[in-house]
Parts: C-alpha cells; sequence; structure tokens
C-alpha cells in the first residue's frame, strides 16, 4: 500500500487521475475502521489532510462556499449564525474526538443514508462541487448527490471540492432520534429550513430511506398553505393542524426499512413528530425574530 | 514507510510502518509507548485518545502517515518531571481508577476540557467525555475526579 500525500489541489487532483486504486481519507473516521477491521485493501492511501484549499470556508454572495475538509468542531464554531442547520447535526456527529477530524466531504464521500450533514444541506438547497484534473469543476445539487445505498454521483477521478450552501435566509432545524445524546447514529433524522424571502420551505429526511432524500410534496404544501393563510406576512401563529399536516407528509415521503436500529413504522412514525415539532421551533423563531 | 513525528516533545522516527496501520498502532507497537489503549479500533470508546496538533482525537482513526510532523501527546507525556498532573492526581484519589482501561484516554480528554474550561459545569463535563466509555466505575467517580481537578487547578 502507499501513502501519498499532497500538498496542494492541483497535485491531489492528479493524484487523483493517475492511482484509480488509492483512496482518499480526510478524517479517516469511515476509512479507517474499513481499514482496522481488514474491510478495505486499496492499493494507496490519498490522504487530503494537507490540501490547504479543502480546509478553508469562505463567505460569497449569498453562499457559503465550505472546502470539503473542514470539520465538524469548526463548523459548529464558526458557521452557526450563517449555516444554523448543518451547525445543529454537526453538533450531534459522534463526539467531541471525531468531531474535530469528521469532515463533510468525508459524510458526501460516505453518502451513508445515516450521514447526519445531508438533511440540512438538503434543506438548505446546498450544492456539490467536484473537480477532476481532466475536466475541472462541476456542481451537482445536494439532492442528485445521492445516488443509492452508500453511492454518490463522484466519478472514480473526481474529488469533492467543497460544499455551497445557502446563507440561512431564516431559520433551520435539525432533529435525529438515537438512542444517547452522543455517539448515535440516527434512527431517523429530519431538517427543516424555512426561506421567508422567498416563502418557501426546505426539508431532508435522514436514515429513513435508501438515500438522503427531501420531501418536496410536503415542502410545497406548507409554503402554499402559509401563503393561503397569508402568514408569510403576518407571521401569526402556526397552527397545529397544519404543523401535524406537515409532519405526515414529510412521513409519507420516506421509504424507511426495518433493521437493528428502529422498525419501518417507529421511523415514519417519528419522522412525523420530529417534522411537526422542528417546524413549529423554526416557525416560533421566525415570529420572534420579527 | 519511514515517519517522523514529535511524540511527547521527542522527536521519534520509525522505519517500516505499513500506510494503513494507525496512529496508535504505531504509538504503541513501534514507539514503545503502550499507555494508549485499544480497546475498539473504530471510535466508540475513547480509550486511544490523544492530543495531535493540540486536538484530542481517537488514534486508532488516525492514519499513521497523517502524524508526520506533527506533534502528538499521548498519557505518558501529562506528567511533567516524575510530577503526575493534578488530573491524574485527582482521577488516584477520586477512586476514577478502577480496571483502569480507559483511564488514559479520559485523562487526556479531561486535560483537555479544563485546559479549555476551567470550572467546567456538569453538563460541560458530561459532553466532553461522551466519547470516552468506562465500563468499570459508572462515571460518578470519575465525574467526582473533574470537578476535583479543577477545584486543585483553580487552587493553583
Ligand atoms: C465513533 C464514530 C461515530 C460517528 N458518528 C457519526 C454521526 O453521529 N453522524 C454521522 O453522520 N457520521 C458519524 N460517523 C461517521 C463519520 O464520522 C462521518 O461520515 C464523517 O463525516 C466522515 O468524515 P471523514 O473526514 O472522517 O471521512 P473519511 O473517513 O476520511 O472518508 C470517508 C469517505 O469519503 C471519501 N472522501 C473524503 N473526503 C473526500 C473528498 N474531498 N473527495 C472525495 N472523497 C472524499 C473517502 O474516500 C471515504 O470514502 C461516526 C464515525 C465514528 C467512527
Ligand atoms: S480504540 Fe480508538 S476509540 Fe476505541
Ligand atoms: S476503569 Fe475499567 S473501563 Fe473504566
Amino acid at each position: 500500500m502507499d501513502f501519498l500525500q499532497p500538498t496542494s489541489w492541483t497535485d491531489a487532483l492528479a493524484a487523483r487521475a493517475e492511482r484509480p486504486d488509492a483512496v482518499a481519507i480526510a478524517g479517516g473516521t469511515d476509512v479507517m475502521v474499513d481499514l482496522n477491521f481488514d474491510r478495505r485493501r486499496p492499493g494507496a492511501l490519498l490522504d487530503l489532510g494537507r490540501v490547504p484549499e479543502l480546509r478553508e470556508w469562505a463567505a460569497e454572495d449569498g453562499w457559503v462556499r465550505l472546502g470539503a475538509g473542514v470539520p465538524y468542531s469548526r463548523i459548529i464554531e464558526e458557521l452557526a449564525i450563517q449555516l444554523p442547520g448543518l451547525a445543529m447535526a454537526s453538533r450531534t456527529v459522534g463526539s467531541p474526538q471525531i468531531r474535530i477530524r469528521a469532515t463533510v466531504g468525508g459524510n458526501l464521500g460516505s453518502a451513508s443514508p445515516a450521514g447526519d450533514a445531508h438533511p440540512p444541506l438538503l434543506a438548505a438547497g446546498a450544492v456539490v462541487e467536484v473537480q477532476s484534473a481532466a475536466r475541472g469543476a462541476r456542481r451537482i445539487p445536494a439532492e442528485e448527490f445521492y445516488t443509492g445505498v452508500k453511492r454518490n454521483a463522484l466519478a472514480p477521478d473526481e474529488l469533492i471540492a467543497a460544499v455551497l450552501v445557502p446563507t440561512a435566509a431564516g431559520p433551520q432545524q435539525f432533529c435525529k432520534v438515537g438512542t444517547r445524546n452522543a455517539m448515535v447514529i440516527a434512527v431517523s433524522a429530519f431538517a427543516c429550513a424555512l426561506h421567508p424571502d422567498r416563502k418557501t420551505v426546505g426539508t431532508g429526511i435522514g436514515s429513513a430511506a435508501p438515500t438522503p432524500r427531501r420531501a418536496p410534496d410536503a415542502e410545497d404544501f406548507l409554503a402554499g398553505e402559509l401563503q393561503a393563510a397569508g402568514l408569510w406576512d403576518s407571521r401569526g401563529r402556526l397552527p397545529e393542524e397544519l404543523a401535524r399536516a406537515f409532519g405526515e407528509r414529510v412521513a409519507a415521503a420516506a421509504s424507511p426499512i426495518d433493521d437493528v436500529r428502529g422498525s419501518a413504522a417507529y421511523r415514519r412514525h417519528s419522522l412525523s413528530v420530529m417534522a411537526r415539532r422542528a417546524v413549529t421551533w423554526a416557525w416560533n423563531d421566525l415570529r420572534e425574530a420579527a | 514507510m519511514r515517519i517522523t513525528t514529535t511524540v511527547n516533545g521527542a522527536v521519534h522516527e520509525v522505519d517500516d510502518v505499513w500506510p494503513g496501520e494507525s496512529l496508535l498502532y504505531m504509538l504503541r507497537e513501534r514507539m514503545g509507548l503502550p499507555g494508549s489503549k485499544n480497546a475498539c479500533e473504530q471510535g466508540e470508546c475513547g480509550s486511544c485518545t490523544v492530543y495531535l496538533d493540540g486536538e484530542p482525537v481517537c488514534s486508532c482513526l488516525v492514519a499513521a502517515g497523517q502524524a508526520i510532523g506533527r506533534e502528538v501527546t499521548t498519557v505518558e507525556g501529562l506528567a511533567t518531571e516524575g510530577q503526575l498532573h493534578p488530573v491524574q492526581e485527582a482521577f488516584l484519589e477520586c477512586g476514577a481508577v478502577q480496571c483502569g482501561f480507559c483511564t488514559p484516554g479520559l485523562l487526556v480528554a479531561a486535560h483537555d476540557l479544563l485546559a479549555r474550561v476551567p470550572d467546567p459545569s456538569d453538563l460541560e463535563i458530561r459532553e466532553a467525555l461522551a466519547g470516552n466509555l468506562c465500563r468499570c466505575t459508572g462515571y460518578e467517580k470519575i465525574l467526582d475526579a473533574v470537578r476535583s481537578a479543577a477545584r486543585r487547578q483553580a487552587e493553583a
């Protein structure tokens, strides 16, 4: 096994192209488990930890360009205002030791349906920027990035450069069900984002379908009902029945399975409860801000 | 591959490191530093916690090569000149050590907490130690030890 350690993004892309047998490693919190347990024996490790470009984030016009290698601990400390949903989800990842190493790029690379970064990225309308030496950069909306259980849209010669996340224009929430407050792979998870500027709603469902996914019907339904009742402008109280109906539509968008962590029925039920609560919290935050 | 890294203030150079091995394995099996423990090799237990460039990490999840040229501090590096660190003394006195397998990782995690937050609340202690499992003590004595270490630190 070789250990490739590029110190620039250009060199990293060149190494990715030259060594199809290499596995990229960022924080290592997924890759090292596989190596330690003999589940993977790649021809090389491509360490991205020395590529400075990946460890930076920058605020661009209405967006945050989050380098793929920024760890959760820094998202929590540095981006809680701009990206509240992602920061909330980041707080629930693993343990302090894990959050210091693990990255959003690694979460996207693994593309587990249980990855906690995915629901808030979907709810916010994030775009994944990937790049190859041969073809340059391309941008993939998060919802098109997840292509199957632990599969993503990355081509073999590409690396994830960054995630472009719209700066929050309104409140965002994230909820996750698990057996503890730490070190938990989500039984089910839900994120929502209110976009009062556009009068739209964003959602993201985790651990309740082969891939992380949005609940488009629930989004349109809620945005439309809020519009019909003039609530976007009046900022009146969110009717309980509306929150409940939203929750039911979120649950209907899932296609969960039974597994060791929970049953499909429980996943669906917990999603409807989380969605109802999360959207109520978010709406109350919006009212308070007014 | 050859790896050069600073551990507990001294430069270590080791040869024939397998590129897929962990920092934990390299510390224990190649550098003669068995303080950091291997209990799960999957990031769940925290018994392998070390500082990497000043931040507490699970050394079982760091590839050895990722530590090249970095500064590592293990539990062996907490005491200075034969004098236990106040966190270590507190663990001993409070009965926070039973079989001791979790202790090295907990010491590093608690050491880090107290360096950042001199007077932590119980919630902050629980959160900071959430990545460290102990199968013996039931955690109460560990919480006692961290509170006691914080008091010692304030008095010192
Ligand atoms: C104890 C423990 C607890 C955990 N808890 C959680 C949790 O609560 N929630 C959660 O979502 N996850 C959790 N995880 C899983 C893991 O921490 C996350 O998936 C994390 O985001 C992975 O990031 P990383 O940088 O460590 O990835 P790595 O392990 O370095 O890489 C993961 C995958 O992504 C690829 N990759 C990494 N960076 C790039 C890039 N720039 N371009 C292309 N491919 C790339 C790698 O090749 C690999 O396939 C946990 C893991 C452990 C060990
Ligand atoms: S041995 Fe590293 S966390 Fe358990
Ligand atoms: S003292 Fe035995 S595991 Fe903690």
